[in-house]
């Protein structure tokens, strides 16, 4: 963790004046804990999916779930991401709040058809008397070097997908406030959990369970030149451009959604309407990605406000490259910080 | 090492009457005369609800409509065999069990007149709407029996499906799931022999479906899906069973379609003729109304009145259709969530200034 950072989170610290207990806790410890403590409120929580109880998830997201609420709870399934989907529909129709896993983004397509056609739909065809309480989790995105198929954000097709919610948290805090919120929440939430930094730093997580609430973005930093809009992995390739840019006397302001369907689109618009400029981060690939719809949003409702064209910064056009070209494709502080440049020489 | 026998397994197919409306009595279910005549009725008003489908679609007050003449039988011996507390989760030719289990008629006209009320069932009617992309919904019947069975449940949910469905990749993981979980789940596969225009033997090369579930650990069975005593017994056997905790069944009710696919599809175009004929002498309605009048229960006389009432009360539900008013079109954006997010609720707006509410 850079100084930076670690002043960040201070920061965080102090500002959430939090009372009860804490630990310093990595993503996937948060994530457990969220499960843990929403399976202890609530008995018609479940876990299920590959590997998720004998074995705790091949990340150790379940770890000891199993052996605290036993098998009929927590699920090791076949190995088919259709059925675990398509049997978690069935559970939540009739009554359960099951939380399945998909082991990767990559291996989501098989069960597209169950959570488009009708995981999203449900609440909506039957005129909202049968409506899915439920929560597809999955880790996603690169930077951990794995084979192919072990690296996608597909985040864009579930966005334009009405009917689901899509939370993608980028700290342990909010990962352990927004997964109650999906798991308590009464409609599908696709839950992304950006496995980059699943472990990749810890920080002062509540013992005792609490929320964040779904559909609000979060301004992690306040700056006047220019806003930088990320979500997920990205929001750390974000601080650490804004360091850069804070270096060179320039102003950022950075804004996590945290969300990304309902997007928030107030604190997206107040922060570019004050600053002029913006840069959206993803690693999706660029066309048609989740970018384009915030750059979209912007236009609509700050045009009036910018100085300069909204910058994209992404990953590119192509298949997601195998471990050995990653870190090219994935974007980074110094693609942020030249797109920010570019913003503020306009 | 000798090559060794891992797996044997034998599939039953049953037929208890034949097209004559001749039993064999020692399969004949233990069913009083009030219960034949119940599953003569429920046909009788199914095939009603079908005919006035057909013509309300010609007549172009409701749309696109897919016939279940035929099937009667299928879906009157599993109606029988369920018992209120059970959950349906059918496709897309199932609405003739949906009315048995207390979905009015209207609704479905209105589902096929392309209003999404249709699918606004009545309170304590567990019954999922109808899916249409093929086999999908089997694995929510696969998740609905684990519900039930985690509850401890006295309740089963039955999936339906079609013929094409078992080529479909969620048919086997919905009976992988089931078999696994031991789900409270029937499956009825509905083997109407074709799918659109393409014949059950382009949809596996096995001899039926119903032998597909010793590859899944599951019973199976085949019946004569056109024979409603024999779709009842196997029915019976196999909600029984799942209701007691002894696992799921996969039941296939060799049946055919009498009709279209749907009425925008001409089959004329891939049908031979005879197949129709074959099929109409085997006719699920006629041959229990053979067995009824053999057994002194039924005459001319009670058919005329029962015709009379069901198509009295099949007139009072196309006049619940038409007493309906139209939909309001912020409708569509009212139940998507819990509750409506921004955009939405813009959205919403946005129409309702153009559409003048």
């Amino acid at each position: 963790m850079t100084r930076q950072q670690a002043a960040a989170s201070q920061q965080e610290r102090s500002l959430r004046a939090v009372e009860s207990p804490a630990e310093r806790l990595t993503m996937v410890q948060a994530i457990n804990q969220a499960l843990k403590a929403e399976m202890e409120r609530d008995e018609t929580v479940l876990v299920l999916g590959e590997d998720v109880g004998r074995d705790g998830g091949v990340f150790r997201v379940t770890e000891g779930l199993l052996d605290a609420f036993g098998s009929e709870r927590v699920m090791d399934t076949p190995l088919a991401e259709s059925g675990i989907v398509g049997f978690s529909i069935g559970l939540a129709a009739a009554g359960f709040r099951p939380v399945a896993e998909i082991q990767f983004m990559g291996f989501l397509y098989p069960a597209l058809n169950q959570l488009f056609a009708h995981a999203a739909r449900m609440r909506n065809r039957s005129r909202g008397r049968t409506h899915l309480p439920m929560v597809v989790r999955m880790p996603y995105g690169g930077g951990i070097h794995p084979p192919e198929h072990h690296s996608e954000s597909y985040e864009a097709l579930l966005v334009n997908t009405p009917g689901l919610k899509v939370v993608v948290p980028s700290t342990p805090y909010d990962a352990k406030g927004l997964l109650a919120s999906a798991i308590r929440d009464e409609d599908p939430v696709v839950f992304l959990e950006p496995k980059r930094i699943y472990r990749a730093f810890r920080e002062e997580v509540p013992s005792e369970p609490y929320t964040v609430p779904i559909g609000k973005a979060k301004v992690v930093k306040t700056g006047t030149d220019l806003t930088i809009i990320a979500y997920g992995s990205m929001v750390r390739q974000a601080l650490e451009a804004h360091d850069a840019l804070a270096r060179d006397g320039i102003s950022a302001e950075v804004v996590d959604l945290r969300t990304l369907s309902p997007v928030d689109a107030g604190t997206i618009i107040e922060s570019v309407t004050k600053t002029g400029r913006a840069v959206v981060v993803h690693e999706a690939p660029r066309t048609g990605g989740f970018g384009a719809e915030i750059v979209a949003l912007i236009n609509e409702r700050a045009l009036v406000h910018l100085k300069a064209p909204v910058e994209r910064v992404a990953g590119y056009d192509v298949v997601f490259p195998h471990a050995l070209l990653e870190n090219h494709y994935l974007p980074n502080r110094e693609r942020v910080v030249a797109a920010a440049k570019r913003a503020l020489e306009f | 090492m000798p090559r060794k026998i891992i797996h044997q397994a034998v599939t039953e197919r049953l037929e208890i009457l034949d097209k004559d409306g001749r039993v064999d009595k020692t399969l004949l279910p233990d069913l009083s005369d009030d219960q034949l005549l119940t599953l003569y009725r429920m046909m009788i008003q199914m095939r009603k609800l079908d005919e006035k489908a057909l013509n309300l679609q010609r007549q172009g007050r409701t749309g696109t409509y897919a016939s279940l003449r035929g099937q009667e039988a299928c879906q009157a011996g599993m109606a029988l065999a369920m018992e209120p507390q059970d959950w349906l989760v059918p496709s897309f030719r199932e609405h003739g069990i949906m009315t048995l289990r207390g979905i009015p008629a209207h609704l479905i006209y209105a589902f096929w007149k392309g209003d999404e009320r249709g699918d606004l069932f009545p309170e304590g009617v567990n019954c999922l709407p109808p899916s249409i992309p093929v086999g999908s919904q089997l694995l929510h019947a696969a998740g609905v029996g684990m519900a039930l069975k985690l509850r401890q449940a006295a309740a089963v949910a039955v999936g339906f499906a079609g013929d094409g469905a078992s080529s479909e990749g969620d048919f086997h993981e919905a009976l992988n799931f089931a078999g696994i979980f031991q789900t409270q789940t029937v499956f009825l596969i509905q083997n109407n022999q074709w799918a659109i225009s393409v014949p059950f033997k382009r949809q596996t090369a096995a001899d039926s479906i119903a032998q597909k579930a010793h590859a899944y650990g599951i019973q199976g069975i085949q019946v004569d899906g056109n024979d409603v005593l024999a779709v009842y017994a196997a029915a019976k056997e196999a909600v029984d069973r799942a209701r007691s905790g002894g696992g799921p069944t996969l039941v296939e009710a060799l049946t055919y379609r009498m009709e279209n696919h749907t009425t925008a599809d001409d089959a004329i175009r891939y049908r031979p003729a005879e197949e129709l004929l074959y099929w109409r002498e085997r006719d699920p309605i006629d041959r229990m109304r053979k067995f009824l009048v053999s057994r002194k229960l039924w005459n001319d006389k009670k058919e005329v009145a029962l015709a009379e009432e069901a198509a009295a009360a099949i007139e009072a539900e196309v006049e619940r259709l038409e007493a309906m008013p139209a939909p309001s079109p912020v409708e569509m954006f009212e139940t998507m969530y819990a509750q409506m997010p921004w955009n939405l609720q813009e959205q919403r707006d946005e129409m309702a200034r153009e559409v003048g509410r």
